[in-house]
């Protein structure tokens, strides 16, 4: 039980690399642009992979009518999903603690798992959601107008994840450092679970 | 099976004979085979890079061309001594001053000789150096945006030949005069040159963090004409070699009085010697009237200064300082080996290549072993200093390269070829061909301690039949040869801009990591300046009207001007807010009597416009920035001088 322990600490810790390190990141390549423009997002805000991508990416962005990339403190996502982060992180450390001292038993972790887990998936459902506003919410006074063949207007969402072309740009989303080190984490906290499982059956027995 | 045993040794014969014959090829000349292969050394599949950079000088064209070895694409036009209306250079505010001299502004000029910085003797890819020949003059190149940054008159100059090359570690920047002339300037006979005319030898300093070139001293030499020049280096490094003709001091029809000497001097300077004496004071402050232009990288702008004084050296009162070594028939180049010890002096009327020796030159210095003097300056024993003598390579020697492996290029104009011979040996190992009559030849790194040899290039004066023929007037050839093996191997011809007097090569690496893509919007400091949408603005001062005007894909702002009245000066101040590599804005507006602007994203130009006629008049984007770019477009409005038409200005709306 403390190896779990141990492993269900190093597991929650392994979060807080979101406060260094992106969660999500989307690249947009074209043929003029054989340096692609990108985005980091991080928990707090989104940045540019180069000093002057998201002046850029706004810059095209304004002849198809989309919104400019919000700063830090036009969402509240950035200022809850630190607090957030940082509490499971905590949560974590409890918990993890608490099973070594024996205090609490291996199902703790796993309900901290699928807490996360929960919380990770409304927060993808929110990010989901911005993407949808972001690519489709156009202004009428659009330079350029593009339309499915069904007449509606094209919606320039980027994918999730995975890759996607927008005209003259593909568009690549995939999850960056930040996520990695969270998934990482969270599959360590699973492991620990089991862990933990498996001693207290062998204790049983 | 015993046939198909047959036809099978039949066939491998057939075959080792297509493989000798092709073996056979490779040490021929002209084979379709060949050509081939030569075509793949040569090739820069699209999308890849060249592995080095050229920088050749623009000759009467006043600029430099930046090209790419060994595929000898031109990249870029940089003006340095002409007026460049392609980008507004000498025509727009900011950079007027860079063309002004003590005679006044002057759009062009005579670009000749570009070095490149260096640090321990090596190429270090900061600056470029390139003298103008007519109005003598320095410019400094960055190489880091690839423009004209700074650019120094030579006082007391006159034919700014004999530069401009710059020391080890770029200490200094020589300029050496072509002509002598009466030193202060003053009006006196002409017949009375000898004697009384002076060449002056300039030290320019080069300060080590920013680049910037002062004057340190001038070394008053006899009325001789300094025709070429370089730096020692190594064991010589501290020296200066100027090769000189027209020792017979002639001041008319030169082509026979100046060839009557058998032989005329290379003038050895000890600059550190002088250096010395001038730190403790020596010399003497001359008043001189000379420009002083420096181009901040910050502001966008330009500032002139006169400098109104120069310190001057006498070479008598410096013992030790200064030697002249016999050298055949008026020497043209003045070509320093990467170890420093072999001194080429190309005698272009001499069927033989002078080498002097460094070491020799220093033991007959110390043993006094004088023929004479000049002037008071000592004359050095031809034979005493003599390393060896490359026994009738060709006709009419020019310059010389080396490669850094015990081997020297050397151009001969006459013959029409480039001859590789051994130092040391003095024997001729390869001559190839140029078309046709080769001036310079650049070896990248070819001036410095260490040549970066594989390329060798040759740059020709004349071009005949060498391209589709376009009318009298021809761009100058030039040969791309390969010099990895023993013998050289011409790969590529190419035509150049100008007329290219000599290049300065290096392998890409440093300077295509430090390349600049944008100017900071940020770091802008011009004072007019327009940062944002929301500086934009248009003031009236008297007759003069400043206009802040900012591009962006695809509009400016403003872009409906109104108030301006016939007889204003409209300054119409530029600033591109694009902050992404390669977005580019033009301005024009109709009646323009200059130039356009090209401005850089991140930076300000500014234009004057005057108008002559009441009208509305457009104004347009003259670069393809965007789709919309036949879009990027403005009117301003011009009135009567008396009429009272109010400052107004706007975008996106109408001005009521
Ligand atoms: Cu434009």
């Amino acid at each position: 039980m403390k190896k779990a322990s141990i492993i269900m600490i190093i597991g929650s810790l392994l979060l807080l690399g979101l406060f260094k390190f992106p969660l999500w990141n989307i690249m947009l390549g074209a043929p003029q642009y054989p340096d692609p423009l990108g985005m980091n997002i991080y928990i707090d805000g989104i940045k540019g992979v180069s000093e002057f991508d998201l002046q850029n990416i706004d810059g095209l962005n304004h002849y198809i009518g989309m919104k400019t990339i919000p700063k830090a403190d036009e969402m509240w996502e950035f200022s809850m999903f630190p607090k957030v982060i940082f509490g499971m992180a905590m949560l974590g450390v409890i918990i993890g603690l608490l099973g070594y001292f024996e205090k609490v038993s291996y199902k703790y972790f796993l309900g901290w798992f699928l807490f996360m887990s929960v919380l990770g998936i409304l927060g993808m459902y929110d990010f989901n959601n911005w993407l949808v506003d972001y690519g489709g919410n156009l202004d009428p006074h659009a330079i350029i107008k593009v339309t499915n063949a069904d007449g509606t207007p094209m919606s320039y969402k980027p994918p999730l994840i995975g890759f996607k072309k927008l005209l003259n740009f593909d568009v690549t989303s995939l999850p960056h450092t930040g996520g990695y080190l969270m998934f990482i984490g969270m599959s360590l906290t699973l492991v620990a679970f089991w862990l933990g499982r498996k001693t207290s059956l062998n204790k049983k027995t | 099976m015993k046939n198909l045993l047959t036809s099978s040794i039949a066939m491998f014969v057939i075959l080792l004979g297509f493989t000798s014959c092709n073996n056979g090829n490779k040490s021929g000349s002209k084979s379709g085979a060949l050509a081939s292969n030569i075509a793949e050394k040569v090739y820069v599949a699209p999308g890849e890079y060249d592995s080095h950079y050229a920088f050749l000088s623009g000759g009467y064209s006043g600029n430099v061309t930046v090209y790419g070895l060994p595929s000898g694409r031109m990249f870029k036009e940089i003006p340095v001594f002409s007026q460049f209306p392609t980008s507004g250079y000498g025509y727009s505010e900011e950079t007027k001053p860079m063309l002004n001299t003590s005679h006044g502004f002057i759009p062009w000029g005579d670009a000749h000789h570009p070095d490149i910085s260096q640090s321990k003797g090596e190429l270090d890819g900061r600056w470029l150096f390139i003298n103008e020949n007519n109005t003598p003059r320095i410019a400094r190149l960055s190489l880091t945006t690839f423009e004209t940054e700074e650019i120094i008159e030579v006082p007391n100059s006159a034919g700014n030949h004999s530069s401009s090359f710059v020391t080890e570690n770029t200490e200094y920047v020589v300029a050496g005069t072509r002509f002598s002339v009466p030193i202060p300037q003053r009006d006196m006979p002409i017949k009375d040159y000898k004697g009384n005319f002076q060449g002056a030898l300039s030290f320019i300093s080069v300060a080590p963090e920013t680049g910037n070139m002062d004057i340190k001293f001038q070394v008053l030499m006899p009325g001789f004409n300094y025709d070429l020049s370089h730096p020692g280096r190594g064991k010589s490094h501290g020296w200066f070699f100027f090769t000189t003709y027209n020792t017979e001091e002639a001041n008319t029809l030169l082509e026979v009085n100046a060839s009557q000497n058998d032989k005329d001097f290379i003038a050895a300077i000890n600059w550190k010697k002088i250096e010395e004496y001038v730190n403790n004071g020596g010399g003497t402050m001359m008043p001189a009237n000379y420009a002083h232009n420096v181009y901040d990288e910050h502001t966008h702008t330009a500032t002139s200064t006169m400098k109104k004084e120069v310190r001057v050296v006498n070479p008598i009162e410096v013992p030790g300082a200064v030697y002249f070594i016999p050298t055949p028939k008026s020497p043209h180049g003045c070509d320093v080996d990467p170890s420093g010890e072999y001194i080429v002096g190309n005698g272009k009327l001499s069927a033989n290549l002078t080498v002097h020796s460094f070491t020799k030159m220093l033991d007959a210095i110390e043993n006094k072993k004088f023929a004479g003097e000049a002037y008071g300056i000592p004359i050095l024993n031809f034979e005493d200093v003599l390393a060896g003598v490359v026994e009738q390579p060709g006709l009419g020697p020019l310059h010389t390269e080396f490669d850094g492996k015990g081997n020297a290029y050397t151009t001969f104009f006459i013959s029409s070829e480039v001859v590789k011979w051994k130092l040391g040996t003095w024997e001729v190992v390869d001559r190839k061909p140029t078309y046709y009559s080769v001036g310079h030849l650049t070896i990248p790194g070819g001036n410095s301690g260490k040549p970066q040899g594989k390329y060798m290039f040759a740059m020709n004066k004349i071009t005949k039949d060498r391209y589709l023929p376009t009318g009298p007037e021809m761009e100058h050839s030039a040969q791309l040869y390969d010099i990895s093996g023993d013998k050289m191997e011409l790969l590529l011809d190419f035509p150049t801009h100008g007329e290219p007097h000599y290049a300065a090569a290096m392998e890409a690496g440093i300077i295509k990591a430090q390349s600049q893509k944008i100017y900071k919007l940020a770091d802008n400091k011009h004072p007019y300046a327009a940062k944002s949408d929301a500086d934009t603005k248009v003031v009236r001062d008297g007759k003069n009207v400043h206009i802040y005007l900012t591009t962006i894909r695809s509009h400016f702002s403003p872009d409906n001007i109104e108030g301006i009245k016939v007889g204003d000066k409209v300054y119409f101040h530029v600033t591109n807010l694009e902050q992404d590599f390669d977005v580019p804005h033009g301005f024009a507006v109709i009646g323009q009597n200059n130039s356009e602007l090209l401005v850089m994203p991140g930076q300000t130009k500014t234009s004057v416009w005057e108008p002559k006629q009441v009208g509305v008049w457009p104004f347009y984007c003259t670069d393809f920035c965007s789709a919309l770019h036949q879009e990027m477009q403005g009117y301003i409005r011009v009135s009567a001088a008396n009429s009272d038409t109010p400052i107004k200005w706007s975008l996106g709306e109408d001005i009521e």
